[in-house]
Formats: C-alpha cells, sequence, structure tokens
C-alpha cells in the first residue's frame, strides 16, 4: 500500500486486510514505520516485531484472521545474518552503530533489509496475503526502488543476493502489486499520477486498482435553500427552530458542492491513470475502529465485485 | 461563515488581540518564522501565505520551500524555484522572494566553507560516500534547511526569512540534525576506522582489520572503503560544523525566532502536532501559533461549536424522519455536525498545549491554492482581516 501523507493509507491497509479475510483469506499487515494507528484501528495496543491477531476470524461469514506485526531493518538484519551463520559479525555490525555507517554508504540497505524480511515470509507461506503498509510520501518510490540501487552499489554478497531476491518479488506481478491510495482532491490526485507512472517505470512492479479514499456517499433528495427545507419539514409535519432551515440548507449545499468537486478530481484521475478504482466511502465518526473497518471492508469487497466484470 | 474564524486558546479574551492580529504581529516583528507539520497539511502554502503578508507589512521577505512535489512553485506561479532566491512581483509594498531548498548544494557549500583546503574540498565531494550522506542520510534534508535559514539570516539582508520543513514523520529532527551529523563524524567506528591513520597501537589496527573484512563480507569491500576515504578525507573538519551546528541551534532558541504549528484537524495530524510542540517544548522553543487548515464548518444553529446535546439531537431526528426528504437533511446535517464535534475536540486539546499561542482555523476551500489569489483568501482567514 502506498501513498501520500493524510490520504488514509494506514484506514486502507486495515480495510484491505480486513476484506481478504472476510473473502477467507489469512492475512498478515506488515508495518514498517511504527506509530501508524494501525493496531487501534481493530481496538488494540501498538504493534511489535512479534506476530499478534488483530482480528481473529471465524464469525457467520467464515473470515480467516487478520496479523499484524512490525518490522525494523535492526533486527531483521540480525536475523538474516544469524541464519546465514554470521552470528559473530551480526550482534558487533548492530552494536557498533556499524549499521548506521553502511546504511549510509549504501542507501537502501535498509529498506532492503526490510523487503527481503517480507520477501521472506511470503517465501515460508505465513499467510494468504502480506499487506504491507509502506512508508509515506515520496519515500515508496525510494523504498521499492532499493533494490535497483543497491545492485549498482554493492556488487558482491549477501546483500547482494537480497537484492536480486527482492527485484525478483517486486517485478513478479503475480506475487506482488502495488496498490495506491489517494483521495478526490487536486495536489493528491496528481501525486497520485506522479507516483503510478514512477512505480511502474522506475520500479517494474505491478499496480493494483486504485484507492480512492473518502469519497462522500451521495443523500437522495436535497434540497439547498431555506425555502425548500421549510417545504420539506412542513411535509412531513416537522416544526424547525428559528435558524434550522438555513443551517439544514447550508449543510446541504456544502455535501452537495463537495461531491461535485470530488467527482470532477475521480474524473481527472480516471483520464490521468488508466487503472480500475476502487471508491471508500468519507467515513463521519471521529475513530475509525473494527465497526468502520468492518464497514469499509465491506464496501470494497462491493467495489472490487462490480470490477470483477471489468478486464484488469 | 459558521465554522470559520478564531479560537483563542483558554477562552475568550475580548480585550486583547485577536489571534489574526498576534500572527500578524509574528510577520512583522520576528526576523525568521519555521513553519512544521506532518505531511499533507498544507504546510508549504501556509508558509507562502506567512511570507506574503511580510511583503504586505512592507518587509523583504524570503520564503525557503522543500517540499519536492514544488507545490509552492505553482502557489507561486514560478515555472521553476533555483537555489537562488528569486523575485515575485506583485502589488505590496515590500518585497517577496521565494526559494526551494536544494539539499545537496547547500551541504556542498558547507563542506567548501570549512574545507582547510580547495582540495580537501574537492576531494570530498568526489567521494560516493559523501554523496550518498547528502543525498540520503536521514535529518540531512532537516539540516540543511536550517543552515539554509542561517545562511539566509546571515548573509543576507532580508527582513524576514519564512522556512517550511520536511513533510516527514520526522520533520522535527532539524532539532538535533547538527547534533547527530557531528555524532556521526564523532562515531566509535569513525574513531575505530581512523585509528590506522592517526598511528594507535596495533592491537587497534588489527582488530579494525578483522572487522572491516568481515564488515566487507557482507556489503562489499568498495562500500567499505568509500567510508574509509570519506572518513579520512573529513579528519580535521569536524570542530568547524560542530561550531556552526551550535550558532544554528543558538539562532532557533532566540527571541527573534517563532515556530508556528500547521495542522489538519485529523486526529492522526493533530497527534503529530501535539508530538512536534512536546519536543519543541523540550527543545527549549515555545510554539508561537498555531495554524489549523481544511476546518469542515461546524453547521450550529447561531455559530459557535455544537454541542454533543444538539448533535445527537439531530442524529436521533435523521433516525425518526428517515425516509422523508426533510430525513435526508437532517441525515447530511448529523454527518457534517460529527465530523465538526469530532474535529473540535481533537483541536480543543491542542491548543490547550501550545497555550497561549495564538490558534486560527482556515475553513475548507473549494480549490487548491496555485496563485496570489489563492494565498490571499487563506491570508483573510489566518490574520483575519475584514472580508474573512
Amino acid at each position: 500500500m502506498a501513498g501520500k501523507g493524510g490520504v488514509g493509507k494506514t484506514t486502507v491497509s486495515a480495510t484491505l486486510a480486513r476484506a481478504a479475510a472476510l473473502a477467507g483469506l489469512s492475512t498478515l499487515v506488515v508495518e514498517v514505520e511504527g506509530r501508524s494507528g494501525l493496531a487501534s484501528m481493530f481496538g488494540q495496543g501498538e504493534l511489535g516485531y512479534e506476530e499478534v491477531v488483530l482480528s481473529p476470524g471465524g464469525g457467520p461469514d467464515g473470515a480467516a484472521d487478520v496479523r499484524a506485526r512490525t518490522l525494523t531493518a535492526d533486527a531483521a538484519l540480525l536475523e538474516y545474518l544469524e541464519d546465514h551463520g554470521m552470528s559473530r559479525i551480526s550482534r558487533r555490525l548492530v552494536a557498533t552503530g556499524a549499521l548506521d555507517v553502511v546504511a549510509t554508504a549504501a542507501p537502501g540497505i535498509k529498506d532492503i533489509l526490510l523487503l527481503g524480511k517480507v520477501k521472506q515470509l511470503e517465501r515460508a507461506g505465513v499467510a494468504d496475503l502480506i499487506v504491507l503498509d509502506a512508508p509515506a510520501a515520496g519515500h515508496a518510490i525510494t523504498f521499492l526502488q532499493s533494490a535497483r540501487s543497491l545492485l549498482d552499489t554493492v556488487s558482491v554478497g549477501p546483500i547482494n543476493a537480497q537484492a536480486r531476491d527482492v527485484l525478483e518479488l517486486l517485478e513478479d506481478h503475480r506475487r506482488c502489486q502495488v496498490v495506491l491510495v489517494t483521495i478526490p482532491e487536486e495536489t493528491p490526485v496528481n501525486e497520485a499520477v506522479e507516483t503510478a507512472f514512477s512505480l511502474e517505470d522506475r520500479v517494474g512492479v505491478g499496480l493494483g486498482p486504485i484507492v480512492v479514499n473518502g469519497v462522500y456517499p451521495p443523500v437522495d433528495g436535497l434540497v439547498t435553500t431555506p425555502a425548500e427545507v421549510e417545504a420539506a419539514a412542513a411535509e412531513a409535519g416537522v416544526a424547525l427552530r428559528p435558524g434550522e432551515a438555513e443551517v439544514l440548507a447550508e449543510a446541504a449545499r456544502f455535501r452537495l458542492d463537495r461531491m461535485a468537486l470530488q467527482a470532477a478530481q475521480i474524473e481527472r484521475l480516471a483520464a490521468g491513470l488508466p487503472l480500475p478504482q476502487i471508491r471508500l466511502p468519507f467515513q463521519f465518526t471521529a475513530e475509525i475502529g473494527p465497526a468502520e473497518v468492518d464497514a469499509l471492508a465491506r464496501a470494497l469487497l462491493a467495489e472490487v465485485e462490480s470490477l470483477a466484470g471489468l478486464p484488469l | 461563515m459558521t465554522g470559520t474564524g478564531s479560537v483563542e486558546a483558554g477562552g475568550d479574551v475580548r480585550t486583547a488581540p485577536t489571534p489574526g492580529a498576534r500572527l500578524r504581529e509574528l510577520v512583522a516583528e520576528r526576523r525568521i518564522v519555521v513553519c512544521c507539520g506532518s505531511g499533507g497539511v498544507g504546510k508549504t502554502t501556509t508558509s507562502a501565505v506567512m511570507a506574503l503578508e511580510g511583503a504586505r507589512l512592507g518587509r523583504r521577505t524570503v520564503v525557503v520551500t522543500i517540499d519536492p512535489a514544488k507545490r509552492l512553485a505553482d502557489a507561486l506561479g514560478l515555472a521553476r524555484l533555483t537555489d537562488r532566491p528569486s523575485r515575485i512581483d506583485g502589488d505590496w509594498p515590500g518585497e517577496l522572494w521565494a526559494t526551494m531548498l536544494d539539499t545537496k548544494s547547500t551541504f556542498d557549500a558547507l563542506v567548501l566553507k570549512h574545507a582547510r583546503t580547495p582540495e580537501q574540498g574537492e576531494r570530498i565531494l568526489a567521494n560516493r560516500f559523501y554523496r550518498n550522506i547528502s543525498g540520503a542520510l536521514s535529518g540531512t534534508q532537516e539540516y540543511m534547511a536550517m543552515e539554509k535559514l542561517y545562511e539566509l539570516h546571515e548573509e543576507t539582508d532580508f527582513d524576514l526569512v519564512v522556512v517550511d520543513t520536511p513533510p516527514t514523520r520526522h520533520a522535527l529532527d532539524f532539532l538535533d540534525a547538527p547534533r547527530r551529523l557531528s555524532r556521526f563524524l564523532d562515531h566509535r567506528l569513525f574513531r575505530f576506522l581512523m585509528a590506522p591513520s592517526r598511528g594507535f597501537v596495533r592491537a587497534v589496527n588489527v582488530a579494525a582489520q578483522t572487522f572491516l573484512r568481515t564488515v566487507s563480507r557482507v556489503v562489499g569491500g568498495d562500500v567499505v572503503d568509500d567510508a574509509i576515504a570519506f572518513f579520512q578525507a573529513f579528519e580535521g573538519m569536524e570542530e568547524g560544523f560542530r561550531q556552526r551546528a551550535a550558532r544554528v541551534n543558538e539562532l532557533l532558541a532566540a527571541p527573534e525566532t517563532a515556530f508556528v504549528l500547521v495542522a489538519s484537524p485529523r486526529r492522526d495530524t493533530v497527534e503529530e502536532a501535539q508530538y512536534f510542540a512536546d519536543r519543541l517544548r523540550e527543545g527549549g522553543i515555545a510554539v508561537q501559533g498555531l495554524i489549523v487548515n481544511r476546518v469542515h464548518p461546524s453547521f450550529a444553529v447561531g455559530g459557535g461549536p455544537v454541542s454533543e446535546v444538539v448533535a445527537a439531537g439531530t442524529a436521533e431526528r435523521a433516525r425518526s424522519l428517515a425516509g422523508t426528504a426533510i430525513g435526508a437533511l437532517y441525515r447530511n446535517l448529523a454527518d457534517f455536525q460529527a465530523v465538526a464535534g469530532s474535529e473540535h475536540a481533537h483541536l480543543a486539546g491542542l491548543a490547550e498545549a501550545v497555550a497561549p499561542a495564538p490558534v486560527v482555523w482556515v475553513p475548507f476551500l473549494r480549490s487548491d491554492v496555485h496563485d496570489i489569489a489563492g494565498m490571499e483568501q487563506i491570508a483573510r482567514h489566518v490574520f483575519a482581516r475584514s472580508g474573512a
């Protein structure tokens, strides 16, 4: 999952994971930055390196589990070296802070350690679907590009081997796809289009449908003048308080206005980016909790259903 | 318009200057304004709006932007911002200049400034490890933003420098980025690697060699050679860097500098803003203003925030009248009152955290800002000029 700050990337990661689980796929969410708030969307505390079950399966839908964990470059390096018979040097690399120096010498080394770990989880078949909540902003491109850049810098050794494996994963569109998240506003739409083309050109990664988050669901029969509001109230035999008709009309205008702006941006996105769109409804509640994630997941499944007829 | 306008942290004090007036005072009197906040909250535009106001108040103003999306360039109608400030013409008594931070060339200039000989400088600039540091070391961009700020403050005659900060989760890294770089240069490993050339005891030498061989096995020998060459080339320059970093930090904490927090009312960005406020306070810096962009209107009868009772009443009417036209109108109002209610709840705590700093709310606008007219529209909300 990739997207700029403020578009709700983590919410959509939670949504996709829950949707996959509802469809019967065991799902693992991998977080790489920490403090994302993912766990709280499932009503749980912060994640750690150890895997936890965020949302147990079962129930009337026969859903699968959603599990989650955090990855850090330091821990991934230690694990990698220990698995490859280099446990003596591994402790020293981390204890001396050499990883920082090495990471500076070959930027992308931390990224490749993280992606290498994801690749290992995928190879081990830990889940039917792994959802990686990628770093925000333009970092997503750098992050995914790390494998290619590292092959130029580091020509031998285990890091080189790791970079090759990761590149193979990224380029295999059956194993790995990037789902971009955006919102129907001007700058985020521009950035999503730019990011999509960079990812295809520079990383060679396959793109899944793009998720348009925060779309205002329509409310039928909104009228926009106080007189029309009063007529509607009279029809239902409702007495309005002073000033209420104006506020109801103003709120209706606001909704319709924003919906028109959003529709224009959704069209621009479709024109600029030939990807199927999955539109998720704006959440009016204060917090995204398990109930909202569930509602969003069902909305996502309905959208996927409606895309199923399209040639993907 | 309901929901538009300003609140004074800690209550409505009618005799005191308005929050907008207090923000204008910052722009009129301070030498430096630093805008910080997480990505996607309109920080770049807000920085430009602050700078524009400086020019309107007759000051020679420059805004430094960092955002690689070049949004400020769009907002200012500039095709391309360069490392050198360029002037934006307009109908204001002062001057408005804009520049985009070029991390690498700023770092290069800093290296050349501190090099003992031109050859030493060139040797460093040519080193691959250095090029990685100047492009990718975490915190370098933040550090260079502050370096640029210092340079503009010290070496040019601008009355006001407004700085945007990087849109990263670690946007406040600049507070300790200079310290971190000097720590990096003073790294145990650095001294370990340097030991051979400094003629330390042979035991260290051997240990270093063994260690380096094993590191080379993991990442390749070229990488290690580059790093060693860099540290050797850099020798003797650390002190100059450290002293300058200390002066930059002094400037950031000086009374002529103001930090303004920019946020949006979403829960996660409010939490980030709260974290920024705490970090700044730990660094001995008080937030001088809070600008919250993209606030939903409150849609309360008679204006002001919506109480929970009122919101619950609206939601109840939406339920009981479902299926009617008026029910749809109540449904819609209930949706937005819920949003406004949670935004107010999130923001109340933040306003308290930055008190007594002035707090200004800017409403959701119809479109993104691309031009001076759009900036002017935001300025009316931020500085609460007549017509807002």
